[in-house]
């Protein structure tokens, strides 16, 4: 079993398509949508609004300190639809396979989604799989689109900021991206870099509950809480002012980017949401953000102003302020 | 963290105590990218006035270099190993990562003993390394070589465009128009070197040198003894990096250049030819100087019309004040090498500072 890897024949359609469906996937993904086997899934929506949110991951290590592409597949489409301001409901899952991948990592991963998915209560209704020739996919890419329904006081937008408003992020930064870096460059440290990949549905309950008050939502991955910043600086067309001291970044990962000449604020992220939320009541919004473990870290970084629209200021740790910048191109570590 | 920012404050303090205008140069790239991240500058008295130096290894290479290098990478019977900052610099008509889509094979390597192992995987086919760098990637340039040679690797060989910095500070003091009154001096560089090329400066010129680190306290630490040596008519070197820097530096490290290279006349952008401030590949090590196994021509060194990194690396004017800057230049869209590299002191000014409209656009 444990020497059993993926074959072309595995994606031919056939028994072997179907035994390898029987055996991995339904096995942990069983439910009434997905056991019914038809074309695509018939879905009943309580609304309103749906939002759909669809998101490709491909990732080397498979498996990483803090989780599995398996596990970032349902945390990443979960989180784009929390950001959206929508209660998740369902997932599709759509595989390609590397023809060698062994069938002990495949079930790993399909186990995982299937627990993920469950703890953030959504159902992997339907999905796909491809087999391609060694070479030709890095081991498996997987995509996953999500349909979640919006309660209909709620509307989230970049249009929705004003001046004054208050910049959240929900814990510390950049955790996500040095476990990456470390696992694939082979750097060590004291403490191991462990990613935040996290599903935050909590947050969707949260907007039900204080639909005026939060304005905006995005979660942090590729580009980092900066380039979010940026984006919704631009969307808005407002300014931003966040304090550099009040981000909060674990010693570990401060430590490895002044080592390796590169900046927390631009580490993907996979378990954070930045939120905008106007002043007024924001004591009540942090109190439940900070009562929930995955968003214990919360944290004020600064607001929104009215000057320098489209442009985001860092107020530094000595008390000047610069520009906080947009990535441009790729965020590798130094050389000399 | 509390105490941290109050002496970090107090130091500030005790910058601007000190009532004297002053010109300091930071000489390394590290340097320029941190002062701009930290907003030093703008918390400084106004007297006193903070210039890049030639500290970004990208940034000094010449037009002519580049050009050659990207003359070298077209030959198909090799494949050219680089640090990827140098993939984006613009030559005179094209740069390494142009070259590349058009079939070139060149290839981003972290570390020269990466390049070297390249070589033994592909021993039938000539890997040539682009040593660049000050003295803090000439050792590990230095071992590689002997490495090769020890393991008898006939397939590898290096480009050496490196230089050394004593000789540009050197070239520096003596230019009339430059107007420096202390250097912040490189960290990581004097960690190699020690204080000894400082004291010979100082000797000639008398211009006080504080080898500095690379953290905010840090370079508030070298600020303030550049400016209290500056106060009292002082110029001494002085290690204000001393959890790293020893005053003899790294021994070992120097041994390694000295085998391995030697001292030759080189041309650097904005400062034209220094005399012995480049280093060649001794004779002894003949076989692995890709310089004397592949042909390439001199090229005339041709200036990109408008660029003015030349004089932005001596501290002759600040990025802004080149007319390419933000408008035609900007990181996404380089000109100059001081805006591809990043430690270059237009990529810095660009990310990190506010413009001040009217004086400064972007």
């Amino acid at each position: 079993m444990n020497q059993e890897r993926v074959l072309l024949a595995h994606g031919s359609g056939g028994l072997m398509s179907q035994g390898l469906i029987e055996r991995i996937f339904k096995q942990y993904w069983s439910n009434p949508h997905l056991d019914d086997m038809l074309d695509g899934a018939v879905l009943q929506l309580p609304v309103n609004r749906i939002a759909v949110s669809t998101d490709s991951f491909v990732i080397t290590p498979l498996f990483f300190p803090g989780g599995d592409i398996g596990k970032l597949a349902v945390c990443g489409t979960v989180n784009d639809l929390v950001a959206c301001g929508a209660r998740p409901l369902y997932l599709s899952a759509a595989f390609i396979i590397e023809e060698g991948l062994s069938i002990r990592d495949l079930e790993q991963i399909v186990k995982s989604m299937a627990q993920t998915a469950a703890a953030a209560g959504v159902k992997l209704v339907t999905g796909d799989t491809k087999v391609v020739e060694k070479g030709s996919a890095d081991q498996v890419f997987i995509n996953t689109t999500g349909i979640g329904v919006i309660d209909s006081e709620v509307s989230l937008h970049p249009r929705c900021i004003k001046p004054g408003d208050q910049v959240i992020v929900t814990g510390q930064v950049g955790d996500h991206g040095l476990a990456i870096l470390a696992q694939r460059e082979g750097l060590a440290f004291s403490t191991p870099a462990e990613s935040d990949c996290a599903a935050l549905h909590h947050l969707s309950a949260l907007v039900s509950k204080y639909p005026a008050q939060i304005k905006c939502m995005r979660d942090p991955t590729r580009g980092g809480l900066a380039t979010v910043l940026n984006e919704i600086a631009t969307q808005a067309g407002l300014g931003i002012v966040v304090e550099e001291q009040r981000i909060p970044v674990s010693a570990v990962v401060k430590g490895a980017c002044d080592m390796l000449g590169m900046d927390p604020l631009y580490m993907a992220n996979e378990g954070k949401m930045v939120i905008f939320a106007s002043r007024e009541g924001i004591d009540d919004l942090m109190r439940e953000l900070l009562s929930n473990p995955l968003t214990q870290g919360a944290t004020i970084i600064g607001e929104v102003v009215a000057n320098h629209p489209g442009m985001v200021l860092l107020k530094t740790a000595l008390g000047a302020k610069r520009i906080l910048s947009t990535l441009e191109g790729e965020h590798v570590p130094r050389i000399c | 963290m509390k105490t941290d920012q109050e002496y970090n404050q107090r130091l500030l303090q005790a910058i601007s105590s000190i009532d004297k205008p002053a010109t300091l140069m930071e000489v390394c790239g590290t340097h320029t990218m941190a002062i701009a991240r930290s907003g030093i500058r703008e918390l400084l008295p106004p007297g006193i006035r903070l210039i890049s130096g030639p500290g970004c290894p990208v940034c000094v290479t010449s037009q002519g270099d580049i050009d050659r290098v990207i003359h070298l990478a077209r030959n198909h019977d090799i494949t050219l190993l680089t640090f990827g900052d140098m993939m984006r610099v613009p030559g005179s008509e094209s740069s390494l990562q142009q070259c590349r889509s058009q079939g070139a094979d060149i290839r981003v390597v972290y570390s020269p003993l990466d390049a070297l192992q390249l070589a033994c995987q592909n021993p039938h086919r000539e890997m040539v390394f682009l040593g660049i760098g000050f003295e803090t990637t000439a050792p590990t340039i230095a071992h590689t070589i002997i490495e090769a040679q020890r393991l008898g690797v006939s397939n590898f060989s290096v480009w050496s465009l490196h230089k050394t910095v004593p000789p540009a500070l050197q070239a520096i003091f003596s230019d009339p128009e430059i107007e420096v009154d202390g250097l912040i001096c490189p960290g990581h560089v004097s960690l190699v070197i020690g204080c000894a090329p400082y004291e010979d400066l100082i000797s000639k010129h008398h211009k006080p040198c504080v080898v500095t680190g690379f953290d905010e306290r840090d370079i508030l630490e070298g600020i303030c003894m550049l400016m209290r040596q500056i106060a009292s008519g002082q110029a001494r070197a002085e290690i204000q990096y001393k959890r790293l820097v020893k005053p003899e530096g790294n021994p070992i490290a120097q041994g390694l250049i000295a085998r391995v290279f030697e001292p030759v006349a080189v041309n650097w952008r904005g400062l034209g030819t220094v005399p012995e401030s480049g280093l060649a590949i001794r004779e002894s090590y003949a076989d692995y100087d890709a310089s004397r196994r592949f042909a390439v021509p001199d090229i005339e060194e041709k200036p990109i019309k408008g660029c003015a990194c030349g004089a932005i690396l001596t501290g002759k004017i600040s990025p802004a004040q080149c007319a390419l800057f933000g408008t035609v230049c900007s990181p996404m869209n380089p000109v100059g090498p001081c805006m591809v590299s990043q430690e270059g002191a237009c990529a810095a000014h660009y990310r990190y500072t506010i413009p001040v409209k009217g004086r400064e656009s972007k």
